[in-house]
């Protein structure tokens, strides 16, 4: 009798284990996050802010087009096979299947690109990932919204010719490209060499290994360089390492102009002094003052609901960024019910949602982010939307705008783009979409 | 009383040297076969096939690789990751430059470029033992990884330095959905366990195992050192570089070199702790074990509905994990293997144990 209790225990622990919960009628947003390992320090604000969104989408709208948003969490720790195993493992919950998938991570974005087509599920990677996805044509299923790497990089260098007083003083400049050595920092090698070559700078990159802790000689090596610009390409721990050891090799903060994935306080905050004058580029305007964030405090903060603490609402550029996730996969989700009525979104009407993405000034006012991002536009050919770029400086306590939105060039990116998006079509024999 | 021998009498030398000399054995080998190769793609589902059961192939061929060299032969080893890389790397660099080859030729360039490298990191064992060459071999770790991300030939200048898969076919048969992937890996990860266990037990595999327990004894009774080690590198790099290439081409489909960083060495060194060193079945026992507990651990958390936040979960998950490393450890040094061992002796005698 004791071995029978024990075996049906067992069995019916198994079958437990093996009926996934369902989310009947409702839409199905996976959230692969990575809250844990070298990255979760970054990762998890980021996915604090886009369950909080959800939430506060629940509990304000009842959801999108009627239809309540369920979620599911996966921790990635930021390593490639764990995401492509939470990808599958999320793929086809609840009734019409996962909506859309933000890995939040290049690497990431790159171990399930082949994938999507079969599945018919579409990716957001917002101002991340493979930049020649940019070319919906050949990658119909990856959306990198607002600013590609590319194109955020043709910004970079316009912000500098604005301080150096116009784009003919860039030449004789250098810039130092100091960069996380993996996919996510290498994206930017060959477009800034193609900008060196066009305004007549000097670059050079300075590869910081994995996890960026120690860089002692990385900074020896850039001051031994003397910059007059230095371009900090990191994530993670690595970007407040890279101001302390920026100031103890005495090269000053305000030289150095961060990516959009070096641009929190969690990167300046921690460098203390170091930091102060630093300025990083991104896609979002600083301040909580949004009628999204109001609304996220009275319907999940004050409901005591929240996921992350208040003070990550207020402080965290990451955190916002997370809520702009949320943002998008929202808007993707009710554009798609405009067209396909309000029932739980398959991943396929979703891409056609995010396909169809108008971010007017309208749009952004319903939503309660005027201002907090720039308008964009996407189309079936263009899948970034070309956002316009802001610069923000830290002033020691916060960040502040230090620059208009400043538009990237795609004269010069977008031939790069659709040359390099046409050889991976031709590797994998891929028909044009789009007509 | 059902695992019994006795009545089994072997008449020739063929039959007492058989792969596997007891009949329960051989039913029992053949069953799991006809398992794996049709019970399990009819019952599995998608998300089985294609992110737990290809990841725990290919990665228990990278153990039963790492198994020969430490295990069998004796040769601390912590480049296990770098053999890998290097095998995926060659088998895709071959067919982007060579498109006309097909990718199982490639797989085995991948394997033979890594046996390569293997003995070029091997030629230390010569000279030094134990955690001497452990520290050599960790140099073939840093130093292939660094090849890899710092010189875009590997990569075929791709921007970011990430190497794609390209379309497998085989005999006009596309290998693209999980159920077809599955059963290459599981093809291809077999006919290598037969083949380690054929050759383990041949004049070489002894001949690793002289060299093992103590190699003066073993070069006074005239084994050739030299040559044993290397092969042992050669075999055990090349079962690594063709883990690597299934890894990289059948379960990610793109990989930056980061995928195969020190970490993992390191998981494949706890394979073979835990599974069992010096054994085929050690090899998939242990991979099993580190593979699939993290994952049911996580799928156990999310049953409970959200109530625990994922994070909650990942340190359990590690917490358990360690825990049960530590419980198996003092249970059984040896390894899952050897428990394994143990249930059989006692099955045999069972019921009447004296």
């Amino acid at each position: 009798m004791k071995i029978n209790k024990r075996i049906s225990t067992l069995i019916s622990f198994f079958i437990l284990f093996f009926v996934s919960i369902s989310f009947a009628g409702e839409h199905f947003v996976p959230i692969t996050s990575y809250r844990t390992g070298v990255y979760g320090i970054s990762g998890a604000p980021a996915a604090n802010g886009f369950v909080d969104y959800l939430k506060m989408i629940n509990a304000r709208d009842g959801g999108v087009g009627g239809v309540k948003l369920a979620w599911e969490e996966c921790e990635t720790a930021y390593q490639q096979d764990r995401f492509v195993e939470c990808y599958e493992r999320l793929k086809h919950r609840g009734e019409a299947g996962a909506t859309v998938f933000q890995p939040l991570g290049t690497g990431l974005t790159y171990a399930v690109l082949d994938r999507l087509a079969d599945d018919k599920i579409p990716l957001i990677t917002m101002g991340y990932g493979r930049t020649d996805a940019s070319d919906g044509r050949v990658f119909p299923w990856v959306f990198p919204l607002m600013v590609n790497y590319w194109s955020l990089s043709t910004a970079k260098i316009k912000y500098i010719a604005s301080l150096e007083g116009g784009v003919e003083n860039l030449k004789g400049l250098k810039i130092a490209n100091v960069f996380h050595d993996s996919a996510y920092g290498k994206e930017t090698r060959d477009i800034l060499n193609k900008q060196a070559e066009h305004y007549d700078f000097e670059v050079k990159g300075f590869p910081v290994a994995h996890p960026g802790i120690d860089q002692k000689a990385t900074w020896l090596n850039v001051r031994r360089y003397k910059p007059d610009y230095v371009i900090l390409r990191g994530w993670g721990v690595m970007n407040q390492t890279s101001l302390k050891e920026a100031a103890r090799a005495q090269i000053s903060p305000t030289k150095i102009i961060g990516v959009t994935w070096a641009c929190s306080e969690l990167d300046t905050i921690p460098a203390g002094k170091a930091a102060i004058g630093y300025t990083c580029a991104s896609i979002i305007n600083p301040g909580t003052h949004y009628k999204v964030f109001q609304d996220i405090v009275k319907h999940v903060h004050d409901a005591g609901n929240a996921t992350g603490p208040l003070k990550e609402l207020e402080g965290q550029q990451l955190y916002r960024a997370g809520v702009l996730m949320g943002v998008m996969t929202v808007e993707a989700i009710s554009k798609a019910t405009e067209k396909f009525g309000n029932k739980p979104m398959s991943g396929e009407e979703v891409r056609w949602g995010i396909e169809n993405l108008d971010m007017t000034d309208e749009r952004l006012e319903k939503m309660g982010i005027k201002d907090f991002i720039p308008n964009f536009a996407i189309t079936c050919a263009n899948h970034e939307g070309n956002a316009p770029v802001k610069f923000q400086r830290w002033n020691g306590e916060s960040f502040e705008p230090a620059s208009d939105w400043i538009e990237t060039d795609q004269t010069l990116v977008r031939p790069l783009i659709e040359k390099s998006a046409a050889s991976y079509a031709s590797e994998k024999n891929i028909t044009l979409g789009c007509g | 009383m059902i695992y019994r021998e006795s009545g089994q009498f072997k008449t020739s030398y063929r039959a007492d040297q058989a792969i596997l000399p007891i009949f329960q054995d051989k039913i029992a080998m053949i069953l799991l076969m006809i398992f794996a190769f049709v019970v399990i793609p009819v019952i599995a589902n998608d998300y089985w096939l294609g992110s737990i059961l290809i990841p725990f192939l290919a990665l228990s061929l990278a153990a039963l690789g790492l198994n020969v060299l430490t295990g069998y032969a004796g040769q601390l080893s912590l480049g296990t990751a770098a053999f890998m890389a290097v095998g995926a790397f060659a088998a895709y660099n071959l067919q982007v430059r060579v498109p006309e080859v097909p990718f199982l030729i490639a797989f085995l360039w991948g394997g033979l470029c890594a046996a390569g490298v293997g003995i070029l990191f091997g030629l230390p064992s010569l000279r030094i033992k134990g955690f001497y060459l452990a520290v050599a071999t960790l140099a073939a770790q840093f130093f292939i990884e660094w090849l890899f991300t710092h010189f875009d030939w590997f990569t075929n200048y791709s921007s970011s330095g990430v190497i794609t898969a390209l379309p497998m076919e085989l005999f006009g048969f596309s290998i693209d959905n999980p159920l077809s992937k599955y059963i290459l890996v599981l093809s291809v990860v077999v006919l290598c366990a037969f083949g380690v266990r054929n050759l383990v037990r041949s004049e070489i595999g002894r001949a690793w195992m002289a060299v093992r327990d103590m190699d003066i004894a073993a070069e006074a009774i005239g084994i050739n050192l030299m040559k044993t080690k290397l092969l042992a590198f050669a075999v055990s790099s090349f079962l690594c570089g063709i883990s690597g290439a299934l890894f990289a081409y059948v379960y990610l489909g793109s990989v930056e070199p980061e995928a195969f960083n020190i970490m993992r060495s390191f998981q494949i060194l706890f394979m073979i702790v835990i599974g069992g060193l010096g054994s085929v079945s050690g090899a998939f026992l242990g991979a099993g074990f580190i593979i699939l507990t993290p994952i049911v651990l996580n799928n156990i958390g999310v049953l409970f509905g959200g109530t625990i936040s994922t994070d909650t979960v990942a340190h359990i998950e590690h917490m358990i994990f360690g825990a049960l490393i530590i419980f198996f450890l003092i249970v059984e040094p040896n390894g899952l293997a050897r428990l394994w061992q143990i249930g059989k002796e006692k099955l045999r005698l069972w019921p009447f144990p004296y």
